[in-house]
């Protein structure tokens, strides 16, 4: 009986060798964004996501809680009626990472999202959309996360 | 082995909406255990759903999308009994993927 | 002298509006949090686990739990939670869910239950008996709570339980009634429902078993009486055990008609 790390190193072994081969579907294959993820602030994020200063939007409706009674789940949520818009991007501001995730949307989708993140202490809160013409355009909001009791 | 997700595909007009509940840790990286060690981060890296075998979605997270995650979109243009399928990769190289029909 | 009275009322009244506003902002807040959190439940994750769990064939005699009498017959799922604790026959017992689980799982498919209750919550057995109590809380989802109290055993659990509740002790004199014997009493932003009335549908003893967002976890009853014994500093009460039982009699029978919405979604 294979042990849990056993198995992981196989299938990851087996990922790379048909990646390596061409056969896992296009998407399986785009890097994860290392750099943009390991950014400490939104100008780390814009850079690592090679995206143009972004310009605040009232097109972006953007709902997030005004208080989040436990930091570790915050519901959120964006869209947008705009056309071309290829790409969200959710950013917290004063997280240790300021990038949460990015969403892209073929034409099949609307543009809109939900979505629950972490955050570790009250920020401001990004919905960054990106369109397909390099336009930045965003939404922000802060969120106030509180500690709550210790009851319930 | 992970545990199933929770699809969830809902007729609204000429569209549907997509409920996804995943079952991850999510962990940051940054938590201690009891005994000071650093738990390692372990998290969902990519996500893809997929309308009938197309690819409608796609989706990189770090390390601060929720534990149990909860995604919802909304597909312009489905019907009931349309296949939904959702997978998603973590950076263990761990993977998964779900199927639900359009209700 | 009513003058003077009036006088004094109004000030304090001033001194109030603000910080009745700013509680009141706080309070919309956190409803606005919730409500953004209605949809989509993770704990659905644990119901349909606990499905699965459930016809099963598990343990050593590899049998399912399909044939468990939670207190509707055999098998009967739907409706169960919102009768217990109550007495079982052939138990000799008054149970709640998670104790009637353990009798299942011993007397059906050879668990051993005492090891079961030995192990820390959130590991080995602890994590499926979460399943399951989220599958079977979720089949009574939308019903009113109806405790049985024809039985002698019953009632005597419902007064154990009363003089538990009221009970001081642990090294800061707490009782739970210190916490949850009054109606409008909150730790920080976190209200704390009365216990000993009907606190409301959905609220208090109707709120368990619930997902807890800021540990990820499924807590049954039995975890939140743990974790309340805890937090007065008192000796952990056992898993599954009488003391446990007795409580949870007590608030269930004082909540009588409330509406469960187990599993709820939980700070």
């Amino acid at each position: 009986m294979q042990t849990r790390r056993e198995m992981m190193t196989r299938s990851a072994a087996v990922t790379l060798m048909l990646g390596a081969a061409g056969v896992l579907p296009a998407q399986a294959q785009s890097a994860w964004n290392k750099g943009a993820f390991e950014g400490k602030s939104i100008d780390d994020v814009i850079k690592g996501l090679g995206l143009a200063k972004p310009v605040e939007s009232k097109d972006i409706t953007f709902t997030a809680p005004d208080i989040a009674e436990n930091g570790a789940v915050v519901p959120i949520a964006a869209s947008t009626t705009l056309p071309g818009v290829k790409r969200i991007a959710f950013l917290v501001e004063k997280n240790p990472t300021t990038l949460a995730g990015v969403f892209e949307f073929s034409d099949a989708v609307e543009t809109s999202v939900a979505t629950r993140i972490k955050m570790a202490q009250t920020s401001n809160v990004l919905a960054v959309a990106i369109l397909g013409d390099g336009k930045v355009l965003y939404a922000q909001k802060e969120v106030k996360v509180t500690l709550g009791g210790c009851g319930g | 082995m992970s545990d199933p997700m929770r699809i969830r595909a809902q007729v609204q007009g000429s569209g549907a909406v997509v409920r996804v509940l995943m079952s991850h840790e999510m962990e940051t990286g940054l938590r201690k255990d009891a005994a000071g060690k650093t738990i390692p981060a372990w998290h969902i890296t990519e996500i893809v759903a997929a309308l009938n075998g197309q690819t409608v979605m796609t989706a990189q997270w770090g390390t601060a999308i929720a534990k149990n995650p909860f995604t919802q979109f909304t597909l312009k243009s489905a019907k009931a009994g349309d296949k939904i399928s959702i997978s998603w990769v973590d950076n263990r190289g761990d993977k998964r993927t779900d199927e639900a029909v359009v209700a | 002298m009513r003058r003077r009275a009036l006088a004094f009322a109004l000030v304090a009244a001033a001194f109030a509006w603000p910080g009745a506003q700013a509680q009141t902002g706080t309070a919309d807040g956190i409803a606005q949090y919730r409500a953004l959190l209605a949809d989509g439940n993770p704990a659905e994750l644990w119901e349909a686990k606990g499905e699965l769990l459930w016809k099963q064939k598990r343990g050593p005699k590899n049998v399912s739990l399909e044939g468990c009498d939670l207190g509707q017959g055999a098998g009967v799922v739907k409706g169960a939670f919102v009768e217990l604790p109550r007495y079982f026959a052939d138990t000799k017992r008054v149970q709640d869910l998670e104790s009637r689980l353990l009798s299942c799982m011993e007397a059906q498919q050879g668990f051993n239950a005492a090891e079961i209750a030995a192990t820390p919550f959130g590991r080995g057995e602890q994590l499926n008996l979460e399943a399951l109590v989220a599958y079977v809380s979720a089949a009574s989802r939308g019903m009113k709570f109806r405790l049985p109290q024809a039985r002698a055993e019953e009632r005597q659990m419902f007064e154990a339980g009363k003089r538990i509740f009221y009970f001081r002790a642990g090294p800061y004199d707490f009782s739970c009634a210190s916490c949850h014997g009054e109606a409008g009493k909150r730790i920080r932003l976190q209200e704390l429902p009365d216990l000993t009335r009907n606190p409301g549908d959905g609220v208090g003893y109707a709120a368990w078993p619930a997902y807890r967002l800021s540990s990820g976890e499924l807590w049954g009853m039995q975890r939140r009486l743990n974790d309340c014994y805890r937090q007065q500093r008192f000796p952990f009460p056992g898993y599954a055990s009488d003391a446990t039982i007795a409580l949870a009699t007590f608030m269930g029978v004082k909540s009588q008609g409330s509406v469960s919405i187990a599993p709820s979604i939980k700070r």
